[in-house]
């Protein structure tokens, strides 16, 4: 049975296509909630998860049954809340599962919230997904009419409220601080940390914050065990995790795969290989926000320790890969672009240091650079990236893909720099700077 | 103006959506996001006079959900087009040429990023990812999402928003 292998992704591939709540439940689906509430305690729901070792999928990676473990126990209102931002560029991974099975996120969702002692649960859902908006919207109201959620829930005293907030915009609204303040209805700044929100998190009530996948692999833990979790992942890791691939390849896509699969399985295997005529250069394993991988690093497994040893993040997990006929330079002024654009504009170093960041990198690219930029490149993103100097980590993800890129493509700035032209001009016009 | 002319902006249907969005949250303000969405559905973009009924509605100054309002860059504060084409420009796109097709959805509309058509027909803005990759380069036209779109297939996919 797929769903024993996948699942994440196997009820989609049996079904074909969107997953109903009648097939969802012929598939098994809600049983693992019928289970947790009817037959365990919050605190052995959140001991299985511990002990499946399911790490955050957003990003971080942070163990999840731990998070849990970390809500007080106190009398009151407590909160769940699903980030469903998606906002990491070259991430499409939760997108594919709101719109093809949106209940195994509504039943991930009300474990966890059992799990926790929250009566309240928001998906804090990005705005441009209209589609995934569609799906979980029918989907939650399906699983009201049908008493999954609401009052009662499995004939307990258990009672559970799920609501979407539709974000309105801004890559920071992901960083899990400011995604409370913009659930609260105010701008999305971060906030200073501890308080960290299982203590103190929406409207300053003990909450907990986790990805879209991350909850979706609660149900399968809950059905099958915590050592067949475990044996899903090839190395160290537990579970599958949802890769991706775009950039030049034959075959952009979408996998679920054993965490641990290689870098280059993924790339040479599930996505086809580059295009003819393209050769491989770089690759950003996790996102936008992490830094580049190369050609040596392609046997790497994909899990959160091993490539954060080659000096990267899995991060999303899903990959951009840069070709040849890419300019490394033009790449950089890209990215930082969107970091410079999307900064919140709190703390000093992040709102004025990226747009700085991104001029200096225009010129080199325009071939009105100066000798010296490469290092003051270098200082520079080393001071603005430093953790501690500002409230998040949005100018310290700024900057991991801008220092590997001066690392690894270094000798491209230097042609830049040297012959005031970009060679690559001709395949790739210049992004035009915000200035 | 008084506090009567203030609330009297938002038509029943608005304020009854305001309200409901707002007793899913513990306090009024809270609704803030929510509401400008839900009056912007209605009138395409977010008004001062909005601005200022909505922030009555709420029980909040003008001035902070001015703040929040001018936060996000989905709230629109200025006048758009009946149809809003956002062209992705993030790292994936990017790769996959969303410059090329930016500059030829410009030449189709005759509009440059962050211009309305003379017709009100169209407004063009940048948008970041929108987590379509794999679809790369990727474009929004309202609510619907198309990609990987080849700057032929523009005549077929404008010709769908009159």
């Amino acid at each position: 049975m797929s769903v024993e292998l996948k699942p994440l992704t196997g009820r989609i591939d049996d079904v074909g296509g969107l997953v109903s709540l009648e097939a969802y439940r012929e598939a098994g689906g809600y049983e693992a909630a019928r289970r947790a509430l009817t037959e365990m305690t919050p605190g052995e729901v959140q001991e299985i998860v511990k002990e499946a070792n399911l790490r955050g999928r957003g990003g971080a990676g942070f163990p999840t049954g731990v998070k849990w473990s970390f809500v007080p126990d106190v009398e009151g209102r407590k909160y769940l809340v699903c980030n469903g931002d998606e906002m990491e560029p070259g991430t499409f991974k939760d997108r594919y599962l709101l719109e093809y099975d949106p209940h195994l996120l509504v039943e991930g969702m009300l474990i966890a919230s059992y799990a926790i002692g929250a009566d309240q649960a928001y998906v804090f859902l990005r705005g441009e997904y209209h589609e995934p908006y569609r799906q979980l919207d029918a989907a939650i109201r399906a699983a009201r009419e049908a008493g999954l959620l609401g009052d009662g829930i499995f004939g307990t005293s258990y009672a559970l409220s799920l609501d979407i907030h539709r974000s309105g915009g801004r890559y920071i609204c992901g960083e899990e601080t400011a995604l409370l303040n913009a659930l609260e209805g105010k701008r999305a700044n971060p906030r200073t940390k501890p308080p960290f929100p299982p203590a103190s998190g929406a409207w300053g009530r003990p909450t907990i914050v986790n990805n879209i996948e991350t909850l979706c692999n609660v149900p399968g833990i809950l059905s099958h065990g915590a050592e067949w979790y475990q044996d899903l992942g090839i190395g160290e890791d537990s579970g599958t995790k949802l890769y991706g691939v775009s950039g030049r390849v034959n075959n952009p896509g979408l996998w679920e795969l054993p965490i641990g699969t290689t870098i280059r399985e993924i790339i040479e295997v599930h996505a086809g290989g580059m295009m003819e005529g393209y050769r491989l250069r770089g690759i950003l394993p996790g996102g936008a926000s992490t830094d580049f991988l190369v050609e040596e690093h392609l046997d790497l497994p994909m899990d959160y320790g091993s490539i954060q040893a080659a000096g990267s993040r899995m991060g999303t997990g899903t990959m951009i890969l840069m070709d040849d006929s890419v300019c490394p330079v033009g790449i950089s002024l890209n990215l930082q672009h969107f970091f410079a654009q999307e900064s919140c504009g709190f703390c000093t170093p992040c709102r004025e240091g990226l747009p700085w960041l991104e001029q200096v990198l225009a010129d080199i690219e325009a071939g009105r650079g100066e000798p010296g930029d490469l290092e003051l490149l270098d200082k520079n993103a080393a001071f603005i990236g430093a953790p501690g100097n500002t409230f998040c980590l949005h100018a310290t993800g700024a900057i991991e893909p801008l220092q590997s890129a001066l690392k690894y493509f270094r000798e491209d700035f230097e042609e830049h720099l040297a012959t005031g032209r970009c060679k690559y001009r001709d395949v790739m016009p210049v992004q035009e700077s915000a200035g | 103006m008084s506090e009567v002319e203030f609330i009297e902006v938002l038509s029943n249907e608005e304020i009854d959506l305001i309200e409901e969005a707002a007793s899913h949250v513990p306090d009024r303000p809270s609704a803030a996001i929510e509401a400008l969405q839900i009056v912007q559905e209605k009138r395409g973009w977010i008004s001062d006079q909005s601005i200022g009924a909505i922030a009555r509605l709420l029980g909040m100054s003008a001035a902070e959900l001015d703040s929040i309002a001018t936060f996000y860059n989905l709230i629109f504060r200025q006048p758009v087009g009946r149809h809003v084409v956002m062209v992705c420009d993030s790292v994936s796109c990017y790769v996959m040429g969303c410059d090329n097709l930016r500059v030829a959805v410009e030449d189709s509309i005759g509009v440059k990023p962050g211009e309305t058509t003379a017709d009100d027909r169209f407004t063009l803005l940048p948008i970041v990812c929108l987590g379509a990759c794999d679809r790369a380069p990727a474009m929004m036209i309202d609510d619907q999402l198309f990609g990987p779109v080849k700057a032929d297939d523009l005549p077929g996919i404008l010709e769908q928003f009159e």
